[in-house]
């Protein structure tokens, strides 16, 4: 009977009933409303760019989920079984637990191939939507102040991503990924001195032993995700502080967000969004076959199968083994020093460092210390853009290599013609991409310029009374030109001597770099050149 | 029986056409009747070729060889400057080479590569046992090792230890040096096969038997096809190339549907 008068005022007050009366007692006990109301009213633009590293995300959560029900049937074990299930080829075959099980989850267990499927398929799109998602930050310099350290935690995640994908590739110990642990293998033990006892620690003796898919399966099932994720978190920490970026357009500024709200719109496009990453991923695993280990067969040391290379992610390193020319060993200093492992090593490893450091590098360059919040078009950082297209054409050169077999076969071309051709594009490549990028860049802003100034061409032919033919430009409309003209035009540092009246040498390198990115440029249509080109009718 | 006939072969008559399905009948007929002659001769040739090729089917091998083959290897097989000598390279070799289109070669260059069929049946076994008169060679394979019905995975592990390396785990071909490559297994006759681990066409070294055995030749032939007849587990196989397929087909189909998905997503509204 109480209970009834209790529910009158309850009524009378319109709470919601049930879907009120909970959210009452959640925020009762954990005071959520007031991050709810802060998250809630976040606000992110909208651009279709902005919605690759959700795809990162979610392909993420896509791994977790298949990832788990594959860890309830493989056996990271390599003790030597004969195979007794149901793939025909394979039949009373020796090999290791390790494989055994992953035939097993491909053949013998309900859903298993497909979540195998899955897993593999989410996992290069896992990596190659973070790598896209890089790109977009790099060409829009979004790494800016104050995201440059956030830059640097979304390029670790890169360099994590890749070890999953690799420790991961190489755990159902089939043939292809042994024939990758020997090449990384191989790789460790050029380093001098030391390559040999790290070799020999990391797989337990000398290759391939009994240890390494146990060691790589701890590695990744276990301490790569857990860090992947913590980093993951702090990620989407920073750009919550951070606010998210915006393109320039009219009424957007360094210090607001235009987009809509995370409750209900983002939420619900994300929401979804989600679901349509994981269909994309069944239907391309329900469809499509990768890694057929049945084909490749358990691992043994002395076959190789033409054709053997690692996944998209770790072609580039595959390629730069293959371009290095041969004959660099040497023999000296008590050792053999191989230097056909060493430069690819040291040149990768530097590529990385200078991705990884860019936000810095370019900060000092330029010298800017103000916070950037709206992006720049790619044409209106010239020397950028043409940094980023020269390093691009580089790692597409190295990531060709990694297939230059099937170059050569698919299009009836020479293997040595296809290496050569690529060592030239990895060298020379790099530098016509430069320079064609940054011409192309500014070209284009000579355009906007001349767009802002005089308008679009109509191709209306006019006859004055006089005589005169003009045609009529169309005007740009107000929302287009602030497009158009809103970007800094940076000047290069000027060399300025200090207390001792001495310019130092880290000075001048300084401002020679800084000559060089900013030396060509189109500054933007000011308001009075504006002003001035509306009285000029052609 | 005769009833039903009767009615019908009257009708006909009186239409005075014969039934639609009777030219189909004839052409059957005739086909099962080649064939088996063929199947007949053939196989006779394959168990003792050297003795029962017929001198007629011999001289006739001689003309062809002459009129088509004689250019690079020489008027007596003895090979010139642009062609080997094929003294002794026995039938297996001319079936091989002859029977998959690679001979007479196109064109000079790193391999011959397979073109249409140029010779009839009759017109290769002439020339197979023209160039098998000249000096004993390996002999066109037995049929017992040909029916693909051995162990597959005794081939597959013979295939992956003799062959992947070239021809890749799933017999979908590989590069070599110079422009020379190991090329598709995918529906090349056993015979064919058996005849290539024999003879070691082009650039392929030679198996002979006591490096691979008939068995072992024969369970190789078995996986091969069993690869071959039973589709991917997985769904397309996307060529059975490897991560590299892998990886083009989502950076092209994957990722390309899914910005094409963001840009639906993020498009305004009309």
């Amino acid at each position: 009977m109480s209970t009834t008068t209790d529910m009158k005022p309850a009524e009378s007050k319109k709470s919601g009933g049930f879907t009120g009366a909970a959210a009452n007692y959640i925020d009762e006990r954990t005071s959520i409303s007031t991050a709810v109301k802060e998250l809630g009213r976040k606000i992110f633009p909208d651009h279709w760019s902005f919605l690759l590293g959700e795809v990162a995300l979610y392909s993420f959560v896509i791994i977790l989920l298949s990832g788990s029900f594959l860890t309830f049937f493989f056996q990271a074990s390599m003790a030597e079984v004969h195979y007794e299930g149901s793939y025909v080829p394979l039949k009373g075959v020796e090999m290791s637990v390790a494989m055994a099980s992953s035939l097993d989850i491909s053949f013998d267990v309900r859903g298993g191939l497909l979540m195998r499927q899955v897993h593999h398929w989410a996992a290069l799109l896992f990596v190659a939507s973070i790598g896209l998602h890089m790109l977009r930050i790099y060409f829009t310099g979004a790494f800016r102040k104050p995201r440059e350290l956030n830059w640097v935690i979304g390029f670790v995640l890169f360099i994590l991503a890749m070890a999953e994908g690799f420790t991961g590739y190489s755990l159902p110990d089939d043939l292809l990924s042994g024939n990758g642990l020997r090449i990384i293998d191989g790789m460790v033990k050029g380093i001098p001195v030391v390559g040999t006892w790290i070799s020999f620690l990391l797989f337990g003796g000398e290759f391939p032993g009994t240890d390494i898919v146990g060691r790589l399966y701890s590695l990744h099932i276990l301490l790569l995700p857990a860090i992947i994720v913590a980093l993951i978190a702090l990620h989407l920490l920073f750009v919550v502080v951070h606010k998210h970026t915006q393109y320039p357009g009219a009424g957007r500024t360094d210090t607001n967000v235009v987009g809509y709200p995370v409750l209900p719109v983002y939420a619900a496009k994300a929401g979804g969004f989600f679901f349509i990453v994981f269909g994309v991923v069944m239907l391309m695993a329900s469809f499509f076959t990768i890694n057929p280990i049945w084909n490749y067969g358990p691992y043994d040391p002395s076959p190789v199968s033409a054709g053997t290379q690692p996944d998209w992610y770790i072609g580039f390193a595959d390629g730069a083994l293959r371009l290095i020319p041969p004959g660099l060993e040497w023999v000296g200093l008590g050792g053999t020093w191989s230097f056909n492992i060493l430069i690819p090593l040291v040149g990768l490893g530097m590529f990385i460092g200078v991705v990884l450091l860019y936000p810095f590098l370019e900060a000092w360059i330029t010298g800017d210390k103000r916070e950037h919040h709206i992006l720049d078009r790619p044409r209106n950082a010239p020397t950028r853009t043409a940094i980023g297209a020269a390093g691009v054409t580089f790692y597409a050169g190295l990531w060709a290599a990694a297939s230059s077999d099937i170059i050569a076969t698919h299009f009836s071309v020479t293997m040595e013609g296809v290496i050569h051709t690529l060592q030239a594009v990895v060298i020379l490549g790099p530098f016509i991409a430069y320079f064609i990028t940054k011409r192309v860049c500014l070209a284009l802003q000579k355009k906007d310029r001349e767009i802002v100034l005089h308008g679009y061409e109509s191709g209306r032919i006019v006859r004055l009374p006089g005589g005169e033919y003009i045609e009529v430009h169309q005007p740009v409309d107000e929302y287009e030109r602030w497009k158009l003209v809103s970007y800094t035009n940076y000047k290069p540092l000027e060399l300025t001597p200090n207390a001792q009246g001495k310019v130092s040498p880290v000075q001048r390198v300084r401002a020679g770099l800084s000559r060089w990115f900013f030396e060509d440029r189109i500054a933007p249509v000011g308001t009075k050149e504006l002003e001035e080109s509306h009285g000029d009718h052609h | 029986m005769p009833r039903t006939q009767k009615p019908t072969n009257g009708r006909t008559r009186r239409s005075g056409r014969r039934s639609p399905l009777a030219s189909v009948a004839l052409i059957a007929i005739g086909l099962l009747f080649t064939g088996g002659a063929y199947a007949m001769i053939s196989t006779s040739t394959a168990t003792a070729q050297t003795e029962t090729a017929s001198q007629q089917t011999v001289s006739e091998g001689e003309k062809l060889f002459a009129a088509n083959c004689a250019t690079c290897h020489g008027l007596s097989a003895d090979g010139t400057g642009t062609g080997p000598s094929l003294i002794g390279v026995g039938a297996a070799s001319v079936d091989f080479q002859v029977g998959t289109g690679r001979m007479p070669m196109q064109a000079n260059g790193p391999q011959a590569i397979v073109k249409p069929v140029q010779f009839t049946e009759e017109q290769t076994a002439a020339l197979v046992a023209y160039v098998a008169s000249l000096a004993p060679g390996p002999a066109i394979p037995e049929a017992e090792y040909l029916d693909a019905e051995g162990d597959a995975a005794a081939g597959a592990e013979l295939f992956r230890i003799n062959c992947a390396m070239c021809h890749n785990v799933a017999g979908a071909g590989g590069a070599l040096t110079e422009g020379k490559y190991a090329p598709a297994l995918d529906g090349v006759t056993p015979q064919h096969i058996y005849e290539a681990m024999i003879t070691g066409p082009q650039n392929m070294p030679v198996f002979n038997d006591m490096n691979v055995s008939p068995e072992d030749k024969r369970d190789i032939i078995t996986y091969l096809k069993y690869i071959e007849n039973n589709p991917s587990p997985g769904g397309f196989a996307l060529g059975s190339l490897g991560p590299v397929s892998e990886g083009l087909f989502l950076w092209i189909f994957g990722l390309g549907a899914i910005v094409a998905l963001t840009v639906w997503i993020t498009a305004k509204s009309n």
